[in-house]
């Protein structure tokens, strides 16, 4: 199947007019239903994938869970919970069912029903991951926008150096490695903040900040690279012509245009924050589902397992959701693109 | 007298990409013969199908319907190894010179694989490489550098030669002068004239150019929205029968202003070409035809059939048009500006 | 297969990571045989800082914590090639599956693809450790596992792309065997991108696997790898900070080489990629005698006056001038053509005069005058300059911003500067819309620019630039990248409203015929200067001294009002086209 190639001197093309027959409300409703379909099969993968889970273990679960010591009756109990003797279909369908029904199995080693847990957990990676995100933002986004305008005027030569050689530096600080030192200087040295987190509003910060250190890091330069970029294009050399202030320049003209085209690559920044945040739990030893995930992996804690991973899943799938929808408000183009993401 | 065999015949061929009921055919009912010797021009606007009717002249795109005829061979029919040698018959030089040649691979390893398609020692064919570079008007020491240590023009040049290694029967060129700038445009056009002359080479030369065309072309065939509407030798484009092929001809700009008034025409308001998407029903031009239902009674024919490709003038048999109120025939000189509508 | 070309300079990132990764590769192999036993020696200062005989310290056994992590080199970058090997093939072999098997899978695989890249490489890794319980072994399929999505939509991509590309389909058409296709130009092209992506992956995944034995999910004791000894470190922080430097600095490092590499690659491919297509300036030299002296007096009345204007190529003072020296009036009503091939300077020289110089670049004149705004380098540009001056640019798909709707760009400047209000402007909008001949003006003002064709955009463009009533439109090739019948309706268009409006107008083409058609006066310009200046009744009539002046005559259609009978073929005139005719170059 060839693609057609033609050349960037394009002459007019008429795909234009297929756009006008649509009305706004039939793009905006096959772009969500593209991507509803999106979240369902995603959720369809993520309860297959924790299904099999447990499936693909070698050797038996449930001796992993009661431990080697253990007799073969107890053994046998625990299989019977699992319902691991029964045909695969049948624990399929058990499974899935049970899931849907919001009902995600009772914890082993805590004897919690892994909901509860999980709701108790949530709140505190929750805040740690939107902590970060704020940072993100607020750090990123200004700082590359910044930087960005200023290396288009071809100014401040060493400035911008200074900035790429900071964005590799700290881009590539891991976020274990980030709290590490966050601890050691904050925590323990200057003793501003709390070494150990998640409690308090003030115990939230280092552990936010070491998610979203290096995230911020690439995100300005991203933003730097797609401000530049944009500053170069014809589009503002008409908003020029027009003698508008810089000000009303870069708001009207640049900001929207730079939001669309770092948001996708911001999401999955924002995904990846909420992997960082799974470790940095661990750093600062907060009581989230990203301490609880490794505790269970130790024990074997199957049903926990299975449900952090979900929500995990779903979490990460419900943000790219947003950020698509999002994405659909600030630039009607992205309403044409067929298919899934 | 009997006329040759037609080198190359596409005899009535639909196609498309994908060919769903988002991305309809492109060409449809394309009929078309190249004798040897000869140069066939197809001209069109954006939207015209001329890249794609380039495609499936030269192989690499296979039509839904009707079938093209290499030397009265259809080459799906052939085997595998008897249609890959048979593909050497007819060479292409694509548009943009600047995708056409393997960035890694040197002009000379590219002129050899040309020679020697399985890979030879370079010393054998040095000689022959160096002689294509001179038919080129390129100096033969350049063999070794890389593509782009060249400039546009130069690389149309080897992609020339490429083509010629092959000793082809048909050349294709597609669009290749419009990347160029306009003083190296005429020196590409001057070269294939000449080389069409030494090696005796049958030629289509697909355009958006009326005047490279007329310059260039023996015959003309004139394409729009997939099809195409006139077609006969090039002295028809100084009394086209098919009112697009005037609006064409009328539109090229000349010193005196004279193809402001004569392009235009108070009724008509629809000046782009339409969505290949969503064509007008019937004859496809007729919502911009002069001579059309917009500015004459009674000419409801246009909206509702399509016209076939065919004969319009017992006198002049080689000429055909798609309409079915073909402009009359010039056989008397015009005052510049008047119109024979 | 690569052509033996001169040698190109290997960027400085690319040496230093391959220098920094090949230290750490020599570390890996020899560390352990030299302090492998010395490392586990627990010597009797425990938890002792960084000291001349401990340079890192010692860990809460007494071993010494650079030796430690020196000998843990081993079995971190093992692991971390195997991991990303493994990514590589497996997304390698995903990626390009997914295209063997027919078109309809191919588009559900590549969207499955597109899924599972997005996804935090954690989860799966967290996944598989899962299943395979914490160890060495798990954590290497569990993040090689987590990876490799990234590199089955790269493979996946550029098989596609590359497989489409001109070239490919030339080799195609020379006969070659599809397996030979494959092998002499996809993979090579395919092999770069695929490289730096193999070098970032490196990086993240020696970062990630540590990560994971930082939380104990990955290497178990005995055996060391740099996130097991950072987690030791993290423990004694509070008592002996410094235990957690060597390993942190270790992964630090050898991250930093990798992804040194990975820059390093992606700088070197590009210098092989072709060079922007820039317009290449002609700084060329133009005998003095040779350029076109005006009256030195300024005529007040002109809508434009400029005499010696010049750009330089930057801000330097030894910068090159790429427009030398332009002089040139336009008077009220007037239309003045400039035209060149590209690298003559018109453009720049259009847009200084509408003070839109790129920002790299330095202008200086001795006067310019526009609309009866004094202008000077250095000085701001007047506000005012925005009303008395329209400009329509070359490329109707980039000239409007895309994210705002087009109402709100149109009115833009007079709503800033003549604080006209919303309703009064877009009434205004609509009128000028419907001059230009769009069509459903009202509601193109709510639509977005690129719903519109590019014809249409251009006469919004045009209404745009006329809305604040200018004394002057500049059309920088407005009409280039447009077919030839919509061309002809812009200008047309551009005439009427010259007629109507009694606007000067500066036209700038490379088609000298269609300045002939539209200007009085036009000027050609040739390396940076004006060569010659001549009415439209001269350049019609051929009366011109400049050779580059007749060069462009030469290359281009000439009128010749002459339709031959179809019946007796003319064989003796050149061939005509309705009102226009070919004559092959002469001479130049």
């Amino acid at each position: 199947m060839a693609g057609v190639q033609t050349l960037t001197t394009q002459r007019s093309s008429p795909g234009w007019s297929r756009l006008l027959r649509h009305s706004a409300f039939q793009q905006w409703a096959r772009y969500l239903a593209g991507r509803l379909a999106g979240v369902v099969a995603i959720t369809l993968a993520l309860l297959i994938m924790t299904f099999l889970m447990v499936q693909f273990v070698p050797g038996d679960p449930a001796r992993n869970i009661v431990g080697i010591t253990a007799t073969q009756a107890q053994v046998d109990v625990v299989r019977a919970q699992l319902h691991l003797d029964d045909p695969v279909l049948t624990q399929a369908w058990t499974y899935f069912s049970s899931v849907l029904q919001g009902n995600l199995g009772k914890s082993f080693t805590t004897q919690q029903p892994v909901v509860e847990m999980i709701a108790q957990r949530l709140p505190l990676t929750a805040s740690v991951a939107v902590g970060g995100l704020i940072i993100l933002l607020v750090i990123g986004f200004p700082l590359g926008l910044a930087i960005g305008v200023l290396q288009r005027s071809g100014r401040a030569a060493r400035t911008t150096t200074a900035f790429t050689v900071g964005t590799s530096l700290f881009g590539a600080l891991p976020e274990y490695i980030t709290g590490t030192l966050l601890i050691l200087v904050f925590g323990l040295t200057l003793r501003w903040l709390p070494a150990q987190g998640g409690e308090s509003f003030q115990g939230l910060i280092l552990p936010a900040l070491a998610v979203a250190l290096a995230p911020a890091a690439v995100m300005a330069r991203i933003v730097r690279n797609e401000t530049s970029a944009i500053l170069g294009e014809e589009y503002i050399s008409t908003a020029r012509g027009k003698r508008i202030s810089t000000v009303r320049l870069l708001i009207t003209h640049v900001f929207p245009n730079v939001v669309t085209s770092t948001l996708t690559l911001g999401g999955l920044l924002l995904i990846a924050l909420l992997g960082g945040t799974v470790i940095v739990e661990n750093v600062f030893n907060i009581a989230g589902l990203g301490t609880q995930i490794v505790q269970a992996i130790f024990a074997s804690d199957y049903p926990s397992i299975q449900g952090i991973i979900l929500v995990l899943g779903l979490l990460a799938t419900l943000v790219s959701l947003v950020i698509d929808i999002v994405l659909g408000i600030l630039d009607p183009r992205v309403l044409q693109k067929n298919g899934l993401k | 007298m009997t006329k040759p065999a037609p080198l190359l015949s596409a005899s009535h061929v639909t196609a498309g990409y994908g060919l769903t009921r988002r991305a309809p055919a492109v060409l449809h009912d394309v009929s078309l013969t190249v004798a040897p010797g000869t140069t066939v021009g197809v001209v069109g606007e954006s939207g015209s199908g001329k890249s794609t009717i380039a495609r499936v002249l030269v192989g690499q795109l296979t039509p839904s319907e009707g079938e093209v005829l290499v030397d009265g061979v259809n080459l799906q029919t052939l085997g595998r190894a008897e249609r890959r040698m048979a593909r050497r018959r007819v060479q292409l030089i694509p548009q943009d010179p600047y995708a056409s040649l393997d960035p890694r691979m040197s002009i000379g390893e590219t002129l050899l694989e040309a020679l020697n398609p399985a890979g030879g020692p370079m010393s054998r064919y040095a000689d022959r490489i160096a002689e294509l570079l001179e038919t080129v008007r390129l100096d033969p020491d350049v063999a070794s550098r890389l593509p782009h240590e060249f400039s546009g023009g130069q690389r149309q040049r080897v992609a020339i030669a490429r083509a010629l290694a092959v000793e082809p029967k048909l050349i294709i060129a597609d669009e290749v002068t419009s990347a160029l700038d306009a003083s190296i445009q005429a020196e590409i056009l001057e070269l294939l004239k000449s080389l069409r002359r030494e090696k005796d080479l049958a030629c289509i030369f697909v355009t958006h150019d009326l005047a490279i065309a007329a310059d260039m072309c023996d015959e003309i065939a004139v394409l729009y929205l997939g099809r195409i509407v006139e077609h006969g030798p090039i002295p028809i484009l100084s009394a086209p029968q098919h009112p697009y092929t005037r609006l064409l001809v009328d539109s090229v700009p000349d010193p005196y202003g004279a193809f402001l008034t004569a392009s235009a025409h108070d009724a008509i308001t629809v000046v782009e070409p339409p969505d290949p998407a969503n064509p007008p029903s019937g004859c496809p031009f007729h919502p911009r035809c002069a001579v059309g239902p917009q500015v004459r009674e009674g000419r409801s024919d246009c909206v509702e059939i399509i016209p076939p490709l065919e004969v319009k003038d017992a006198q002049h048999s080689t000429s055909q048009a798609a309409c079915h109120h073909p402009l009359r025939f010039a056989t008397e000189t015009l005052a510049p500006g008047q119109s024979l509508l | 297969m690569a052509g033996r070309s001169q040698k190109r300079k290997m960027p400085v990132a690319l040496v230093a990571g391959l220098a920094g990764m090949a230290l750490i590769i020599l570390v890996a192999i020899f560390a352990p045989m030299i302090w492998g036993t010395t490392a586990e020696k627990g010597t009797g200062a425990i938890r002792s800082g960084a000291s001349s005989s401990h340079w890192l310290g010692t860990d809460s056994q007494g071993r010494d914590v650079l030796l430690r992590t020196l000998v843990a080199t081993r079995l971190t970058l093992a692991m971390a090639f195997i991991a990303t090997g493994l990514a590589v093939v497996l997304g390698g072999l995903l990626g390009t599956l997914v295209i063997i098997v027919g078109p309809r899978l191919q588009w559900l695989g590549a969207r499955a693809i597109d899924l599972f890249v997005a996804w935090p490489p954690i989860i799966v890794a967290l996944t598989i450790t899962a299943i395979f319980r914490p160890g060495m072994v798990s954590v290497v399929v569990a993040i090689g596992v987590a990876f490799c999505p990234q590199f089955a939509r790269l493979t996946n991509t550029l098989a596609t792309s590359v497989g489409q590309r001109d070239f490919v389909n030339a080799a195609r058409l020379l006969g070659l065997r599809g397996g030979m296709v494959l092998r002499r130009h996809v993979v090579p092209n395919i092999a770069a991108p695929v490289l730096v992506l193999t070098s970032v992956c490196l990086s993240t995944t020696i970062v990630t696997m540590s990560g994971l034995s930082f939380v104990g999910l990955g290497v178990q004791p005995p055996s060391t790898d740099w996130g097991q000894l950072l987690a030791l470190g993290l423990r004694s922080l509070y008592q002996n900070p410094i235990e957690s430097i060597g390993p942190s600095l270790a992964i630090l490092l050898t991250g930093l080489a990798a992804g040194l590499i990975g820059d390093g690659l992606a700088q070197y491919g590009e210098a092989r990629r072709p060079t922007a297509r820039a317009k290449r300036v002609k700084a060329t030299t133009v005998g003095a005698a040779e350029r076109v002296t005006l009256s030195a007096d300024i005529d007040s009345s002109a809508v434009v006056t400029a005499r010696n204007l010049k750009v330089y190529a930057g801000h330097s003072q030894d910068d090159a001038a790429i427009v030398q020296g332009i002089s040139l009036d336009i008077h009220p009503g007037e239309v003045v053509g400039l035209v060149g091939e590209s690298g003559s300077g018109k453009s720049l020289t259009a847009m200084t005069i509408a003070q839109l110089t790129p920002p790299g670049l330095r202008w200086t004149a001795d006067a310019l005058t526009v609309a009866g705004n004094v202008l000077a380098e250095g000085t701001p540009v007047p506000k005012q300059l925005a009303l008395d001056v329209g400009i329509v640019f070359q490329d109707p798909s980039s000239c409007f911003n895309p994210a705002r709707r087009l109402g709100a760009q149109l009115t833009e400047a007079i709503r800033v500067h003549k604080k006209v209000s919303r309703r009064d402007a877009r009434a205004m909008a609509v009128r000028r819309l419907r001059e230009a001949r769009v069509s459903s003006p009202e509601r193109r003002l709510n639509q977005y620019p690129h719903e519109l064709s590019g014809g249409m955009r251009q006469r919004a463009m045009i209404a745009m630039a006329l809305l604040s009533e200018p004394r002057l439109l500049i059309a920088d090739e407005p009409t280039t990248a447009l077919d030839v019948t919509v061309q002809a309706d812009v200008l047309r268009l551009l005439k009427q409203i010259n007629t109507d409006h009694s606007m000067a107008i500066l036209l700038i083409s490379h088609d000298i015929n269609v300045v002939s058609a539209l200007c009085d006066r036009i000027c050609v310009m040739y390396g940076g200067r004006i060569v010659e200046e001549v009415s439209v009744d001269a350049l019609r009539r051929g009366e011109v001294q400049h050779p580059h002046t007749r060069a462009l005559l030469a290359a281009s259609p000439r009128p010749v009002a002459h339709i031959p009978s179809a019946d007796q073929p003319d064989e003796s005139g050149p061939i005509t086209v309705g009102a226009t005719a070919l004559r092959s170059r002469q001479g130049i």
